[in-house]
């Protein structure tokens, strides 16, 4: 594969600008209870069924650690390959809104549970290091609902005091694409340390997307603007684009770029600054006192990384290695681990090469047509490796085989099955074909001398004829093969 | 430290204490005498003391991954400034 170039620049009338990013990422511990108390974390419930005296700030009431979140966030840090602090501090980070009846957030502020560690991303122009600043962990809010009512705001506490991995990557991204590979890689890290289920629909998984500009070459950051709670990559690039042609704009006209908290507006596609969070960065930090710190001894953070799973990275190096899979396949393949599964699964039982491209193209486009995941796959994964055998030992055509998989999507029958009942096996009797080949040779005479005298595109024609006489099943191969040699007689 | 008028005012309003204009002089006072009390702390050499974040010598509690608690929306809802069975009702905030 040829290695592309980078280029992502914003061009203005005085040069080019690199954009640089650095994201905020607030994934959702995967727990049973909340951070600080023994309401569920179950999403969907009814409003406001999940919540406690502790989540809903009743005077005199303590927060008690859940030690699983703990360990989730421990996890994590491993899987980001950084730091793990034995030492860390639980912060009361003050505001006011509506849907924090604390007036505070515990969250972790100058002793984060995980420090500085890095996430590799593989872009087209090569492997990429992403620096992380930090992970710590922290209590989500609840929600707003502002379009119930016309003169009122309803909220909801269900979301209140679960748990929260804010994961600050440092100012490494430089363009949408590499903010789509960092979070798609974050988000598969953690769904095989099974920490976050990364549902970014049910908001899962959300970002504070900080972004400058400078010209090309500089070495100093430009003034930044954050970019406030956007929950889609899609949302992500396109508010990246709006504000980073924003600030260059102001630039160009020798204005100056405030640094501010903004929104994105999806229904308008612009970023504009929230004025209501003008203070929003005096926070007034302090330890909170219902929490003494949060010691870790260096046996659980060891037993913890001993358990961990095998991650995307080490699993794409073995899919190449055991697998003879190239780069950008065992990519595809490890990106979900359940996809992953499924591959090794089909490769156990069949051609392990030919697995991959039928599952990346036929397989996925199907899922993908149906909107399923591949855990809902109406085609198992037995059943796949038997069709993958059956185009390997030259049973069933390529074609052929475009047409049994179709069935067995719908029915859900094993291949074999349909290729029997359907009479759809490959013709692969030389001498059979022979006969057949001979029959449309003698009764196009006319195009044979054509050919013979050098017009050859009509093989081509041939070869047509010989699949319209099999209905398809002719062995292609062995037709081209034969078809060559009783031409040249 | 000593804080000004206008530090006074960005305080108050940060931690939603409404003050009358006419208190900020003597707040500004009372506050500045409180802090210089407390900066005769910084007399002290702490150099090579670590910050004491706790006076009890023990860790953090934590608890088991268990539900055990929620499922009280009426209770909780009681202190909602309107009445809704599902739902906290307050004046509108939306950017």
């Amino acid at each position: 594969m040829s290695k592309e170039k980078f280029d992502y620049f914003i061009k203005g009338e005085k040069g080019k600008y690199e954009v640089v990013i650095g994201l905020e990422v607030h994934a959702q511990v995967l727990s049973k209870s909340k951070l600080f108390s023994g309401s569920s974390t179950k999403f969907g419930a009814n409003p406001n069924n999940q919540v406690s005296l502790i989540d809903s700030a009743f005077p005199g009431m303590l927060p008690v650690i859940n030690e699983e979140c703990v360990k989730q966030a421990v996890r994590t840090g491993l899987g980001l390959n950084a730091k793990i602090n034995n030492y860390s501090v639980f912060d009361r980070k003050n505001y006011f809104y509506a849907d924090l009846p604390q007036g505070y957030q515990i969250s972790q502020y100058k002793n984060p549970i995980v420090g500085e560690g890095k996430v590799l991303l593989d872009m087209p122009y090569g492997p990429k290091e992403i620096g992380i600043e930090r992970l710590h962990l922290e209590q989500d809010a609840g929600k707003s609902i502002h379009d119930m009512d016309p003169s009122n705001t309803y909220v909801d506490l269900n979301r209140s005091g679960i748990a929260l991995m804010e994961i600050v990557s440092k100012p490494d991204l430089r363009s949408p694409d590499e903010v789509n590979a960092y979070i798609k890689k974050l988000r598969s890290i953690m769904r095989y340390l099974g920490t976050c289920d990364g549902n970014m629909q049910e908001g899962s998984l959300r970002a504070d997307v900080n972004v400058s500009v400078r010209k090309e070459g500089d070495t100093n950051f430009g003034t930044r603007c954050e970019i406030k709670n956007v929950n889609s990559i899609k949302f992500m690039q396109m508010a990246i684009e709006y504000e980073a042609a924003r600030q260059v704009e102001l630039i160009e006209n020798g204005k100056k770029i405030d640094q501010e908290t903004r929104l994105f507006d999806t229904k308008k596609n612009e970023t504009r600054s929230m004025r209501s969070k003008e203070d929003a960065h005096d926070y007034r930090y302090f330890p909170d006192p219902d929490l003494l710190p949060l010691k870790l001894e260096q046996k659980l953070i060891d037993d913890l990384k001993k358990s961990l799973p095998e991650l995307p990275d080490k699993k794409k190096e073995r899919f190449v290695k055991e697998y003879g899979l190239n780069t950008y396949e065992a990519n595809v393949l490890v990106s979900e681990k359940e996809i992953s599964d499924y591959y090794e699964e089909v490769a156990k039982l069949s051609d392990k090469k030919l697995a991959a491209t039928w599952m990346m193209g036929d397989l996925f486009a199907m899922l993908n047509d149906r909107g399923l995941d591949i855990s809902k796959s109406p085609i198992s994964a037995k059943h796949f490796a038997e069709l993958v055998q059956a185009i390997k030992s030259g049973e069933i055509s390529g074609r052929i085989a475009k047409e049994v998989f179709e069935i067995m999507v719908e029915s859900g029958d094993n291949p074999k099955k349909i290729i029997e009942s359907k009479g759809m096996k490959q013709q692969s009797d030389p001498k059979e074909l022979e006969k057949m080949i001979n029959e449309i040779l003698s009764k196009n005479k006319d195009k044979v001398d054509q050919y013979k005298a050098g017009k050859e595109k009509l093989f081509g024609f041939f070869v047509g004829q010989v699949m319209k006489l099999s209905g398809g099943k002719a062995n292609p191969q062995l037709t081209n093969e034969i078809l060559k040699k009783l031409l040249k007689g | 430290m000593s804080l000004d008028k206008e530090k006074i005012k960005h305080v108050a309003k940060l931690a939603r204490i409404s003050v009358d204009e006419a208190k900020v002089e003597s707040l500004t006072k009372d506050l500045n005498s409180i802090f210089k009390f407390i900066e005769q702390l910084n007399e002290l050499n702490t150099d090579k003391v670590e910050p004491l974040t706790s006076i009890l010598n023990q860790s953090l509690r934590s608890r088991k991954d268990d539900i055990s608690d929620g499922k009280i929306r009426e209770k909780i809802l009681k202190n909602s400034p309107k009445e809704n069975e599902e739902f906290f009702v307050v004046p509108k905030v939306v950017e």
